[in-house]
């Protein structure tokens, strides 16, 4: 009982390391990729005894400046809910790790470790519910701090996330069609198949379309480029005008690590999760060829280290979403999520179907 | 006012293939980049850069040889400022920011030299009328600096010793048809 306790409280202590740590790596990495990819170097000034290591002491040195600044909350606001919203962005964006599958059960000393925190049968609702319930931090904030702007900017992006959360919906209704779960350790599961033997049977063969409108939908969710209306601070007055120090930092840490857990569903639903193709709890096989064997906890290993790869690509690939394409208007914003986004679901909805009942 | 709509075509409109190409250029930038920055950290291919940015305070542009740049003031062979405390470049300066006050040169052949000669680059406007106006080529912007920033605004006032001590620019030309280099050997005025 107590062993089960700590265990979970281990793998915790893992999963929470891994995305606080990638979230705070990327704020770092957002300005150097950015650079790089624009023919720039970017932030490398930071330096600690004149060591500059890449400019990775930036996030250090944003932190203490953001944990020192002036924490001012509006008068006439809402001191209460003013507080609670941030901590509302932070929670919602990260507790959806909790039921993302990151490796294979792991056999140590005849236990049986389920590599997820929560084994959760609705997995799939969790992470769209708690997707939802990240709005409340966006209209809280704009509500609470009694500013004309910020409520409507507040409101602007509940309009955004709310018509995206459908797309974002109905996108995944295609993945649980497909594999016959909501549970998402069940659908990485199910992705260790192939078709005609040899095509791993991953979330991006079987539903293309579907990838293509979760991820654009996910993106939205993230209030990133190209869809930042909500935010872009420099430009438009958002719902965090009002915001300031750390509660600020809270907002762009969510942002952040509303990254890394899109990544982590985009892998877990369509990029085979922890499955790594051609090698299943055996050790490296062909299909119909040959096998080699592998020891279990080398092979464990070796998936979780495949997830935190696929996860890292996607937030690579995500800044390379972010630092190259403009930013939609508001109305084409709205037509894209409602006229295009909203039918290419229930179209893609439609041929799954289809195509289950004729194979 | 004239508003010029562009049509999408189907394929545009779809934003996907859009998409796609503009990812393509950017990965593209991102890859060949990181490659010589890589390569740039083991000693090889420093020929390529990986990047366009100029790390200014440690890394700077190469002037032109007739830049206008900090002030610098002339001596004579005794290390004495060439400067006659005539008060043109003062009179000519048009945002006032040479201040001289004159003294007796014991030499009565020199009448006057500056007991203190202040520029205050916080006004100077880099026009380089006071070098033109200088009858005895005392004052030169061949310096090719530009101001340093300061804490208070006395800091950004030069003064006769700092000017003194200033260099030209090697290869400096100070203009197109007279490719002068440097200062000038022999002493225009006999002075
Ligand atoms: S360059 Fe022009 S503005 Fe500057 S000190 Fe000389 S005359 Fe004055
Ligand atoms: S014009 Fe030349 S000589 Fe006359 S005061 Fe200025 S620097 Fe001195």
């Amino acid at each position: 009982m107590y062993l089960d306790i700590i265990i979970t409280l281990i793998k915790i202590a893992i999963v929470f390391g891994f995305v606080l740590n990638v979230a705070a790596i990327l704020s770092w990495a957002e300005r150097k990729q950015s650079a790089v990819m624009q023919d720039r170097i970017g932030a490398n000034r930071a330096d600690v005894l004149g060591f500059r290591i890449f400019g990775l002491f930036h996030p250090i040195a944003d932190t203490i400046k953001m944990l020192t600044k002036e924490d001012w909350v509006p008068p006439a606001g809402d001191a209460f809910v003013h507080t609670m919203a941030p901590f509302l962005a932070l929670f919602t964006a990260l507790v959806v790790f909790a039921v993302i599958p990151f490796g294979d059960t792991l056999h140590i000393a005849g236990r049986d470790i389920p590599l997820q925190i929560a084994d959760l049968n609705v997995g799939i609702l969790f992470i769209v519910a708690f997707g939802g319930l990240g709005f409340y931090s966006v209209v809280l904030a704009g509500w609470s701090s009694e500013n004309k702007y910020s409520l409507l900017g507040s409101l602007r992006a509940a309009a955004q996330l709310i018509s995206y959360e459908l797309a974002l919906g109905l996108s995944i209704v295609g993945i649980v069609m497909v594999y016959g779960s909501i549970e998402l350790d069940d659908i990485a599961r199910a992705q260790g198949q192939y078709i005609l033997g040899f095509i791993p049977y991953w979330g991006i063969i079987a539903q293309p379309l579907g990838f293509l409108l979760f991820f654009t939908a996910a993106v939205a969710e993230t209030k990133r480029v190209p869809f930042d209306l909500p935010e872009s601070e420099s430009e438009i007055i958002g719902y965090f005008t009002e915001y300031s120090g750390m509660k600020f930092g809270a907002f762009w840490m969510g942002e952040f690590i509303e990254v890394v857990a899109v990544a982590g569903v985009v892998t877990a639903l369509y990029f085979g999760g922890w499955q790594i193709p051609f090698v299943n709890n055996q050790g490296i096989f062909f299909p119909g060829l040959f096998t080699i064997p592998l020891p279990h906890v080398l092979i464990v290993l070796l998936q979780v280290a495949a997830f935190g790869l696929k996860v890292l690509f996607f937030c690579w690939f995500m800044l390379l979403v972010r630092w190259t394409l403009p930013r939609f208007r508001y109305d084409q914003l709205m037509a894209f999520g409602w006229k295009f986004m909203v039918p290419l679901a229930l179209l893609n909805i439609l041929v799954t179907g289809l195509f289950m009942y004729v194979f | 006012m004239k508003i010029v709509t562009q049509k999408l075509t189907t394929k545009e409109s779809l934003y996907f293939f859009e998409i796609a190409k503009g990812l393509w250029i950017t990965a593209r930038h991102f890859v060949k980049n990181m490659y010589f920055h890589i390569a740039h950290l083991y000693g090889k291919y420093q020929e390529v850069p990986a990047a366009v940015t100029i790390q200014y305070p440690e890394e700077k542009i190469p002037v032109s040889k007739r830049w206008r740049g900090n002030h610098r003031i002339n001596s004579r062979p005794d290390g004495s400022p060439r400067c006659v405390a005539c008060m043109l470049c003062e009179t000519v300066c048009p945002v006032q920011c040479i201040h001289i006050i004159a003294g007796e040169h014991p030499d009565p052949n020199i009448e006057k030299y500056p007991v203190s000669f202040d520029v205050d680059v916080t006004r100077c406007c880099w026009c380089g009328m006071c070098e033109e106006a200088c009858p005895v080529d005392a004052i030169y912007m061949d310096t090719g600096k530009t101001p340093e920033p300061g804490y208070s605004r006395e800091d950004l006032v030069y003064h006769k010793e700092q000017l003194l001590k200033e260099t030209p620019l090697p290869n400096y030309q100070r203009s197109l048809n007279t490719p002068g280099q440097g200062p000038m050997k022999a002493n225009p005025m006999g002075l």
